[in-house]
């Protein structure tokens, strides 16, 4: 039986793009919808009630939420070739770590930087180039967070790669001046067709 | 080599109690450690220098930080006994959804029952009693949220059960009588070990809050 793989999310969704990027390592032929998220669709509305969120996965029909659990869904049903979480247990304790760390950091701290003005505004740059600076101490000398291989933290962190020229702008700040490892990192990763076709 | 296994908690730590009742279900033999959370130890700081937070499981000198993330490493490398997450993918990525979904709906809405008054309280309370039927939902007919079995899911969600004394208390509200089926599956929990060994009594941790409450100043 052939396997029925529907994503549904929108262009723009860094937690969207995560399910593609592992789903283009696993090489698995999908189908992907597009939400108006100003007008869900029924789908959407179906298959995850309780949030209401993108990105959803669909295989064989059955929902699976929460990108960051999509990828380790994919990874381990797709288990045949591009592994994307490391075998070792604490290594895999720390990946997810680091993504939960972006979770719990990286938007809501962008969010309220944009969101405000003066002096507050100021606290949440601070803070968010302190969060990349923190994920930069985290990558070291490694070509990917995986090691030499790209992993989880990678695929949990390379959407918001697009999304830096927006916190640049409203942040007034240059990355590369700021991060300048964690740029060299990301332009790695886009040397990879599994990120930018995505 | 014997492994050595320290846990760096705080006694009414609903996410500390996961990684307690996940150590117990494996038989796993470790060193408590009480931190005082307003005199972190250096070992506190020095293993979670992000968060700072517990707590901390550290596993022959390796820490590893975040409840579920600890409870999923113990089940790694301790899968010979006991499973606590389902072998099916599918069941799987159903069980970390649910264990999400507990840490993020039950503990800010439960935090914000005791911590607020008035209209923010309502708010909190009914979106709270929505939660957990919700989760009654989830759990239907079945004897845990892992089936059979008590697993993953189950121990997310049970700690927070100490805490509800000090929710009913503050928030004027009886979690029985909204969702009887809820606790009628904590029931069930308590009556194994390694929950009620890892619990701390629901009227001490009624009596912290009181005591918290003070402490930050609300009336």
């Amino acid at each position: 039986m052939t396997d029925e793989v529907v994503l549904l999310s929108t262009w723009g969704s860094m937690f969207g793009m995560r399910a593609s990027i592992a789903l283009a390592e696993k090489g698995v032929k999908y189908e992907y919808k597009e939400e108006n998220l100003e007008n869900k669709s029924p789908l959407l509305l179906q298959m995850n009630p309780i949030h209401k969120t993108i990105p959803v996965l669909i295989h064989n029909g059955k929902p699976i939420r929460e990108s960051a659990i999509i990828v380790q869904y994919v990874d381990e049903v797709w288990n045949d070739k591009a592994p994307i979480m490391p075998s070792d247990p604490y290594q895999r304790a720390q990946d997810r770590f680091w993504v939960d760390y972006i979770d719990k950091k990286v938007y809501d701290t962008w969010r309220k930087m944009w969101l405000s003005t003066g002096e507050e505004h100021e606290t949440w740059k601070k803070e968010l180039i302190s969060i990349f600076k923190q994920l930069e101490e985290t990558l070291g000398d490694k070509p990917f967070y995986g090691g030499d291989t790209f992993g989880f933290v990678d695929v949990g962190l390379i959407p918001f790669y697009c999304w830096f020229y927006t916190f640049e702008t409203y942040g007034n700040f240059k990355m590369e001046a700021k991060c300048p490892k964690l740029i060299a990192w990301a332009q790695r990763c886009m040397e990879r067709e599994t990120v930018t076709t995505t | 080599m014997a492994d050595e296994v320290v846990l760096l908690d705080f006694w009414p730590s609903p996410f500390g109690m996961r990684i307690r009742i996940t150590l117990a279900e494996k038989g796993i033999k470790y060193e408590y450690k009480e931190e005082d959370l307003r005199n972190k130890s250096p070992l506190l700081l020095q293993s979670n220098p992000v968060h700072k937070k517990i707590p901390v499981l550290i596993h022959n000198g390796k820490p590893i930080c975040e409840s579920l993330i600890a409870v999923q490493y113990i089940e790694d490398v301790w899968s010979n006994r006991n499973p606590l997450l389902p072998s099916d993918p599918y069941h799987r990525a159903q069980a970390r959804f649910w264990a999400d979904y507990v840490d993020k709906k039950v503990y800010d809405l439960g935090r914000k029952i005791w911590t607020s008054k008035g209209e923010e309280q309502e708010a909190a309370k009914k979106e709270f009693v929505e939660a957990l039927k919700l989760l009654e939902e989830q759990l239907g007919d079945k004897t845990y949220f892992g089936g059979d079995n008590f697993g993953f899911v189950d121990i997310a969600l049970v700690p927070f059960y100490t805490w509800f004394k000090a929710y009913e208390t503050f928030g004027n509200f009886n979690i029985e009588s909204e969702c009887p089926k809820f606790i009628a599956w904590v029931k069930r929990c308590l009556q194994k070990e390694s929950v009620s060994k890892s619990l701390p009594d629901p009227h001490k941790v009624y009596e912290f809050v009181v005591e918290i409450r003070k402490r930050i100043g609300i009336e």
